[in-house]
């Protein structure tokens, strides 16, 4: 072949609406070679890859400048179906398939093996009788060709997450003139080892000439596969470098543009609680929540601590405080201060004092289509009958909208949510502001125990700090205890006095935050 | 322990799956003693009613393949085979080419009447059968406008026998006397004195095979792709619009051969009233078969209609015996096709949910037990 590069882009720039989001990219990526894209949200990745693989948001919003060349002739794609024609397949993060069909359909949807029949000439083409057999035969080999164990009979609702993205993988495959595959945070949903096949597989196709352009905010796995790296910083290239010219310090650097500091800032003492009183009592519970399964949990949690759950993705730590919330179905014995709390009745769990911050702020956390105001003062004004006006003896209640305003403004200025007033709509927040409306809406309701769900998660690193800080002042000052459930054990360790690891639905063991890193290591790889 | 519990679950498996069927096989159980009729009658109506109902009940199936639920749609192809009768007996046509006249004729103005239906539930995605409810009635306006005003004066009807006095517009009742079972007698056949309508059942198999072939065509492979998840459909470049404007068109023109079926075989058309409650009846013998408005098989349909029809013709009798007046098992059966298809429609959901339950039932760990026996 004359020329190895198979993708140029030259000076790539869009904006929407005049908010520059991609500025002067140029990035090249060879034959058969790996690349590693990382960037911070909303540092422009998934702008970049609309554009390359010719989404219709980006022809709707204005089109962009710049060229892209791929295999020396230069492509302006108008739709999706255009890019795959060149070459170019894209592995989206929600899957792309049919549940009640078997993978082979899946695999061939659209693309189906047919045989003319005499309908054909009457009616047209899409009367042509299906080649079921030669399908099946055809996906098995993609199948096999990606190098997964799956049977291409299976039935797309009976497959764990991983064979389904094999299968969309596979679907890629299929298209003989697939060149470039682009993944986008592929391994975000998989368990460590399902992660660790996907990255062979990964690596498989890349010896077999197709390059591939691979989404991760999980350095470890851009390190392990990647040929180059590209990081994207707000909109601009910063770095384009092969990966075993650096280091995941470096990358980090560079993502978020400033130094950061070695360990995690732990400026409080941990406190000791043996000696303290127990003011949650959790036995034997379990709860089902799809893809984060409690199997069975004994807790004690203790008045005034910082109590942090930590464990990989799917091993359940997200299911603890969503049982005991009453938001999944969930069995077992759980006693708050003494008091045996029913289970499987959120209202009974705020009743008792309990509040919740879930992981999910836009489908549980927020009303999305409301103010701030609103949104702040919703869950006390429900459980709590504040700042409700009685008329007629209470027979009428009419909201209170001067001390909901008051009462959000108060924290707006504590929590530093950047708005333009009370007024705004939730869902015009950026992340990191949403999730400081769900604490302001969790504060206002003063509980005397409070679950953070991810705090941090899909926030930038300045807000981070901010709703850490937050979480650590009030259980400071108002001695509220607070239980944090994480994926980063970074920021666990930097604000909990205790840290649960949670492994396969179990309580695998408890650390204290000073404990050494390899120690919860050890236990989070333990099953 | 455990073995027991999954044979319970299969087993109350099967009743949540089948609880419509269920409480109709329950029902006739209760009401045909009741009703005090011979079986040999019971299977002479059944097979009338087999013969009248399995081609607009299987008119059902492709929409809901498609993803569309129960279209109530059919009525418009009703409607279109009808006003292909009128005009055959305007021209004196007789017998078996009559009612092939008539379908020729009718089919145009199906295939018209559902790409228009079609483009309409195009724009109300997720709410299709209320949508095609109320479409029922509107076209229905515009039937009587064709048939009571246009027929006759700016059509013209020659025919006095089925023109009003007045000189326009079509009789209430229209004598089908031309073909008046010309399709069910044309290959004559009688056991035990019970005569089965032999050429109309060909019709009906004819329409089955079409059925499980077109399911294994291309198109039927979109269409199942469109009714389940029509993003993932459209992102495959799958014309999702247009499978599913075919998938109402197809239904239309078998409803409309349906109605012209039907209407043979009854022999008197109620020019303004015959088509009205097919959708009604049509859906609910569907859906007493076991179908869902996500699911529905061959199967369920003859399921149905026999089910169904036990029930319309015994609820009579047994109403007679039970209270001392037929009126009552009159006013009985007709509450009942309503509350038929209100019932489905929820168990419909409470099954989606109990399904959902069901699956993740093994997922759940009786801890207690667990600590009883490590304690």
């Amino acid at each position: 072949m004359p020329d190895d590069i198979l993708l140029k882009m030259k000076n790539i720039t869009k904006d929407f609406y005049g908010n520059q989001v991609l500025t002067g990219v140029n990035m090249e990526l060879k034959r058969g070679h790996i690349l590693g894209l990382v960037g911070e949200n909303g540092a422009g990745k998934s702008t970049l890859m609309n554009i390359l693989f010719g989404s219709t948001v980006i022809k709707e919003t204005g089109g962009f400048t710049g060229e892209i060349e791929l295999d020396g002739k230069i492509c302006n794609f108008e739709s999706p179906f255009d890019a795959l024609d060149a070459g170019v397949g894209m592995v989206h993060q929600e899957f792309m398939l049919i549940p009640g069909f078997q993978a082979a359909e899946n695999i061939m949807l659209n693309r189906e093996l047919t045989q003319r029949n005499f309908w054909v000439d009457v009616f047209g083409e899409r009367l042509s009788s299906l080649k079921n057999e030669e399908m099946i035969k055809r996906a098995q080999k993609a199948i096999d060709t990606v190098g997964v164990d799956l049977d291409a009979k299976t039935l797309v609702s009976e497959m764990p997450v991983a064979h389904k993205q094999f299968t969309e993988i596979a679907r890629e495959i299929d298209r003989e003139a697939t060149k470039l595959l682009i993944l986008d945070e592929p391994t975000a949903v998989l368990t460590e080892s399902e992660a660790e096949i996907m990255l062979s597989v990964v690596r498989r196709l890349a010896d077999m000439g197709i390059s591939v352009i691979f989404i991760s905010h999980r350095l470890k796995e851009i390190m392990q596969i990647c040929n180059e790296l590209v990081v994207l910083r707000d909109g601009k290239l910063v770095k384009e470098v092969p990966t075993n010219e650096t280091n995941p310090e470096k990358i980090s650097e560079w993502m978020v543009g400033r130094e950061i500091g070695g360990g995690p800032a732990r400026e409080a003492p941990v406190k000791q609680t043996e000696e303290m009183e127990t003011v949650l009592k959790v036995r034997n519970l379990w709860v089902d929540m799809p893809g984060e399964r409690v199997i069975n949990v004994d807790l004690d949690i203790k008045k005034g601590e910082i109590f942090g759950i930590g464990g990989l993705a799917g091993q359940g730590k997200l299911g603890i405080p969503n049982g005991i919330m009453g938001l999944y179905p969930a069995g077992g014995k759980v006693e708050f201060q003494g008091k045996k709390i029913k289970l499987n009745n959120p209202r009974f769990a705020l009743d008792s004092g309990m509040a919740f911050v879930s992981e999910d702020r836009r489908d549980v956390g927020l009303l999305l289509e409301e103010p701030i105001d609103w949104n702040i003062s919703f869950t006390v004004m429900q459980t709590q009958e504040k700042y409700l006006k009685k008329i007629l003896g209470g027979l009428i209640k009419w909201r209170d909208d001067k001390a909901i305003a008051k009462l959000a403004q108060e924290y707006i200025d504590l929590l530093e949510i950047r708005c333009t007033s009370s007024k705004q709509l939730a869902k015009e927040l950026s992340g990191g502001n949403q999730q400081k409306v769900c604490l302001a809406k969790a504060f206002a309701v003063r509980p005397d125990l409070l679950f953070v769900s991810e705090p941090t998660r899909g926030i930038d690193v300045g807000a981070k700090q901010l709703v850490l800080d937050t979480l650590h002042e009030y259980n400071e000052k108002y001695g509220i205890t607070i239980i944090v459930c994480s994926s980063e054990l970074e920021e666990l360790r930097s604000i909990s006095d205790r840290v649960a690891i949670v492994s396969e639905g179990r309580i695998a063991g408890i650390l204290s935050p000073t404990a050494p890193l390899k120690e919860f290591g050890a236990l989070m790889l333990e099953a | 322990m455990s073995i027991l519990k999954s044979k319970d679950n299969k087993i109350a498996r099967f009743f949540i799956n089948n609880a419509v069927p269920i409480l109709f096989i329950l029902f006739a159980v209760f009401a045909i003693p009741m009703a005090d009729l011979s079986i040999e009658y019971l299977v002479a109506e059944m097979i009338t009613r087999l013969a009248r109902y399995s081609f607009l009940v299987l008119a059902l199936l492709i929409p809901v393949i498609a993803g569309m639920g129960m279209n109530f749609g059919i009525v418009l192809g009703a409607m279109a085979g009808q006003v292909g009768l009128i005009f055959v007996m305007d021209w004196g046509v007789m017998g078996v080419p009559a009612f092939f006249l008539a379908i020729i004729i009718s089919m145009p103005l199906a295939v018209f009447l559902g790409w228009m239906a079609g483009i309409a539930l195009n724009h109300a995605k997720g709410r299709e059968m209320v949508t095609s409810y109320i479409l029922g009635f509107f076209i229905n306006g515009v039937y009587q406008l064709l048939v009571l005003y246009s027929m006759g004066s700016i059509i013209p009807i020659n025919n006095s026998k089925i023109v009003l006095p007045r000189g326009y517009g079509i009789r209430n009742a229209i004598d089908l006397v031309n073909l008046r079972k010309s399709v069910d007698r044309l290959i004559p056949l009688e056991i035990n004195g019970i005569e089965i309508p032999v050429m109309t059942f060909i019709l009906v198999a004819i329409l089955c095979v079409f059925i499980v072939w077109f399911r294994k065509t291309k198109l039927g492979q979109d269409m199942r792709a469109v009714g389940q998840n029509m993003e993932v459909a459209r992102n495959a470049g799958i014309p999702v619009e247009r499978t599913r404007i075919l998938a109402i068109v197809i239904s239309t023109v078998l409803a409309c051969i349906g109605q012209i079926i039907f209407l043979q075989n009854i022999g008197t058309m109620n020019t303004y009233n015959s088509h009205e409650q097919i959708g009604m009846f049509s859906i609910a013998a569907l859906l007493v078969g076991g179908a869902s408005v996500a699911k529905a098989s061959i199967k369920n349909a003859f399921v149905g209609i026999i089910l169904f029809h036990i029930m319309f013709v015994v609820a009579p009798r047994a109403g007679k015996t039970l209270m001392g007046e037929a009126q009552i098992g009159e006013y009985f059966r007709v509450f009942v096709s309503y509350a038929i298809i209100a019932i489905a429609l929820a168990l419909h959901a409470w099954r989606k949910n109990k399904e959902a339950e069901f699956a993740r039932r093994s997922l759940r760990v009786d801890t207690e037990e667990a600590a009883g026996t490590s304690e």
